[in-house]
């Protein structure tokens, strides 16, 4: 129980970079990459913002629209000014791709941005393989500092690679990136603070230095980090056998949730709704923006004792065969009920969502 | 912006390869000068992107290394035998080695066997932990906790715990500053700096007599502003292990409830400096008792031995129950975009530890050996110096001072002699680490002292 150095695991880094950046990645071999062990996505981000604050302090962070709430308050804490980005398409419970690209484009020269890695935060909402390679080519020309916040590889598709896909892009097209990684849905980890904080640097001199400043952020703030949960990750992601399992495990929680999706839907379809729900199976990772208001939640909390945040979203983690049926049943009946008293509110029409990124 | 159109054909894989190449610059190569963007194959608009690669990081310096954790490094690379590491504060059995508790290593199995979830804990902690804590410190009967008048926030061990209240500082006394004591744990002041809190010092050790300047101190704490933060190390003061005493409390006490101060403790080795858990907190509860608003800052890395589980806790000790409740919404407010809620493991353990009678009770031994084994160590290296320095000179200090550490009064040039010449590893303000020193080294840390000492400068 000994104090792990003030940047953590050692092994646990090491792993943790393999899963980011890929086994063989160049970055790695190459030690190009600055890496400290973090408490968990939060403290990933924290340390970033920190940084960012300490060594660039004329920078700002470009956040999405939406996004987690907590993003809001980590970046205002380290006194990082904020902007935010078009991202979220309420009418097709979708991106809003071009307007997502115009901000990108009229963003100044060198900014930097916040993007989901996958299964976006609240809204489930991923850019598609070829819109991530458009964006990262706008990146490029703009000179934009990407940071990922990777909070759920492996839990959204399944596949770890697959969903470290957007970053595995940015970094074939030359980019230098930030990533924040989290254990805590991937490995079940949630109050072990697992995480990790990453940045790529211009080289291995450049890799020690950032990092040496990194720990110097950590150590005034909780000196060095939890052990308990960097030994669990080590100590499966290092063991061939552990790890197989692992990927076992991520791919049935990430099915089951793939799972409820489907059959929610379906149950929503075969109840005759005549509105269009594709944005269930569209939209990916543990949340479901469902597109209802705040008004039309309370109708499903207050007289179906359906219990989910004001803004729509759905956690699709609780969410179980044992009661796909009653929900689908209770959005349908709210809907119906709006239809014959039209002078509740509404929502607005929706159109068809785009197509699956992940077929 | 200024471009040159040309047309490229829908690329093929290959295609995507090259600009990847091209894109990627050599191993290890500077990555200046200009990069060509191609295409992606479904546009139908044709852009020559020119991006100038500069890294941002060009203004990143190395930083130093930690002047206390470097220690252990350059330990670790000595490979002289009759090397000893008395830099960290961590403790050590007789044969050097690292100490899990007994009733550690019962709580994890315990916990294995009701194998809990792994769920987050609210943003404040496990409440049998906060619970647990609060009354270790301040007494289960104290009037405070029984009036709720107390918040409580688990947090990553002392550090965190310090930052948490310093940020709380800087947000809602942004005009006081805190007095910190000269000298004080390194960490200190980077833990204010950080949080942008102001601070200067009061005098502390007197290096004339290697004891504690009081009247320096009074001084000092009266001469600051009304409303200063006075930070004080409860017990077992880090680096010198010099602590006042029980009059010298009340004196203090007296100086800050007159200067309307608030009280700041840092207790970090609550039962570990004289083996009773009550009697190391009873200057806390000292300040307490007058009705006096505390911070304190808490511990488990020492007395649990659970340094890297990172547990420990603010407590403020606030007027009323309603102050308390919005104190800790406040803390909580500082606590989120830092790392969302705490570490579970640490707190887990004391509150099984602490929660259970009979593992109480076999802590309360455990420690008591621990305190003692230090307080073996400390009589042995007195009477190691005493019976071999042909001076004269006056080593009862190192009886004197408490817990983990001993100040020797040894300079910069004398530490390092220290480890050049005798290979024993130490801060170079002199403090040695007794945790990390057994009997059967008592006599050659003695030789290495007195030579260091008489015939260094």
């Amino acid at each position: 129980m000994e104090y792990l150095p003030m940047g953590g695991s050692i092994k646990m880094i090491d792993e943790s970079l393999k899963l980011a950046y890929g086994e063989d990645s160049e970055f790695i071999n190459d030690k190009r990459i600055a890496a400290v062990q973090a408490l968990s996505g939060t403290g990933a981000c924290r340390l970033f913002a920190d940084f960012q604050r300490r060594f660039l302090p004329d920078s700002q962070i470009y956040i999405p629209t939406p996004t987690w709430s907590n993003h809001h308050n980590i970046w205002r804490d380290a006194q990082v000014p904020q902007r935010t980005f078009t991202y979220y398409h309420p009418e097709s419970r979708g991106l809003d791709f071009a307007g997502l690209m115009d901000d990108i484009k009229n963003a100044p020269n060198g900014s930097f941005f916040l993007l989901h890695a996958c299964a976006h935060n609240p809204t489930g909402v991923d850019p598609t393989e070829e819109q991530w390679r458009e964006i990262s080519y706008q990146f490029k020309v703009k000179n934009h500092f990407p940071f990922f916040d990777m909070a759920y590889q492996g839990f959204a598709s399944g596949d770890p690679e697959r969903d470290a896909k957007a970053i595995r892009i940015f970094l074939e097209d030359g980019h230098q990136i930030g990533c924040a990684q989290s254990y805590a849905k991937n490995m079940g980890l949630y109050g072990q603070r697992a995480g990790c904080l990453s940045i790529l640097c211009e080289d291995e001199m450049q890799a020690v230095a950032v990092k040496s400043q990194l720990q110097q952020i950590a150590r005034p703030m909780y000196s060095n980090p939890p052990v308990h949960g960097s030994l669990v990750v080590s100590i499966i992601l290092n063991d061939p056998e552990l790890k197989s399992l692992w990927l076992k495990e991520v791919k049935g929680m990430a099915d089951r949730i793939i799972g409820m999706r489907k059959a929610l839907k379906e149950n929503l379809e075969q109840l005759g709704s005549p509105l269009s729900w594709d944005h269930i199976t569209n939209q990916i990772g543990m949340f479901c923006y469902s597109g209802m208001t705040p008004e039309q939640v309370d109708r499903l909390t207050n007289e179906y004792h359906i219990y989910m945040t004001r803004n729509g979203r759905i956690s699709m983690a609780g969410v179980t065969t044992g009661n796909v049926a009653y929900l689908a049943n209770a959005i349908h009946e709210m809907f119906a009920s709006l239809r014959n008293n039209p002078q509740c509110s509404r929502s607005k029409s929706i159109h068809k969502a785009p197509s699956n990124p992940y077929p | 912006m200024a471009s040159a159109a040309f047309t490229v054909s829908s690329p093929a894989a290959s295609a995507v390869a090259t600009r990847s190449k091209v894109l990627r610059g050599g191993k290890g190569e500077a990555r200046t000068g200009c990069r060509v963007g191609i295409t992606r194959k479904n546009f139908s608009r044709v852009m020559m992107a020119v991006a100038v690669d500069i890294s941002r990081f060009e203004g990143v310096p190395m930083a130093p290394p930690d002047p206390i954790l470097g220690v252990s490094e350059a330990f670790r690379a000595d490979k002289n035998d009759l090397k000893l590491n008395l830099g960290v504060g961590a403790y050590r059995t007789e044969e050097l080695q690292p100490y899990v508790l007994n009733v550690v290593k019962k709580a994890e199995n315990l916990m294995l066997e009701k194998g809990e979830n792994k769920e987050y804990l609210p943003i404040e902690g496990l409440a049998a932990f906060n619970k647990a804590t609060a009354e270790l410190l301040f007494g289960a009967d104290n009037p405070v906790i029984k009036q709720g008048r107390v918040a409580t926030l688990q947090s990553l061990s002392g550090t965190g715990s310090l930052r948490l209240a310093a940020a709380f500082i800087q947000r809602y006394f942004p005009e006081a500053k805190v007095l910190i004591s000269s000298p004080t744990w390194g960490n200190h002041k980077n833990i204010f700096n950080d949080a942008r809190v102001p601070w200067s010092e009061y005098r502390y050790y007197d290096p004339k007599t290697v004891g504690l300047d009081f009247e320096g101190m009074i001084a000092d704490i009266q001469a600051a502003p009304d409303g200063s933060f006075v930070l004080l190390h409860g017990c077992a003061h880090n680096p010198t292990g010099i602590d006042p005493t029980p009059e010298q409390w009340e004196k203090i006490a007296d100086v800050i409830q007159e200067k309307k101060h608030m009280p700041f403790f840092d207790v970090a080795y609550q039962g570990f400096a004289s083996g009773s858990l009550d009697e190391d907190a009873s200057s806390v509860r000292l300040f307490v008792e007058r009705g006096l608003e505390v911070f304190v800052a808490q511990s488990y890395s020492k007395n649990l031995g659970l340094y890297a589980e990172r547990i420990g806790a603010i407590n403020v000790v606030c007027s009323a129950p309603e102050v308390a409740n919005r104190v800790k919404s406040q803390l909580k407010r500082l606590a989120r975009p830092m790392y969302s809620n705490p570490p579970i493991h640490g707190a887990r353990i004391v509150a099984n530890v602490v929660g259970d009678p009979v593992m109480f009770g076999e802590w309360k031994q455990e420690m008591e050996e621990m305190a003692g084994r230090i307080k073996n160590v400390r009589q042995k290296l007195y009477d190691s110096l005493s019976a071999k320095d042909k001076s004269g000179k006056d080593w009862s200090f190192i009886l004197r001072q408490i817990g983990m550490f001993s100040y020797t009064g040894l300079n910069k040039t004398q530490s390092d002699n220290m480890t050049d010449k005798w290979h024993i590893y130490m801060t170079k303000d002199g403090r040695i680490s007794l945790a990390g020193l057994s009997l059967a080294k008592c006599e050659y840390l003695a030789d290495a002292i007195i030579d260091s000492f008489h015939n260094i400068s």
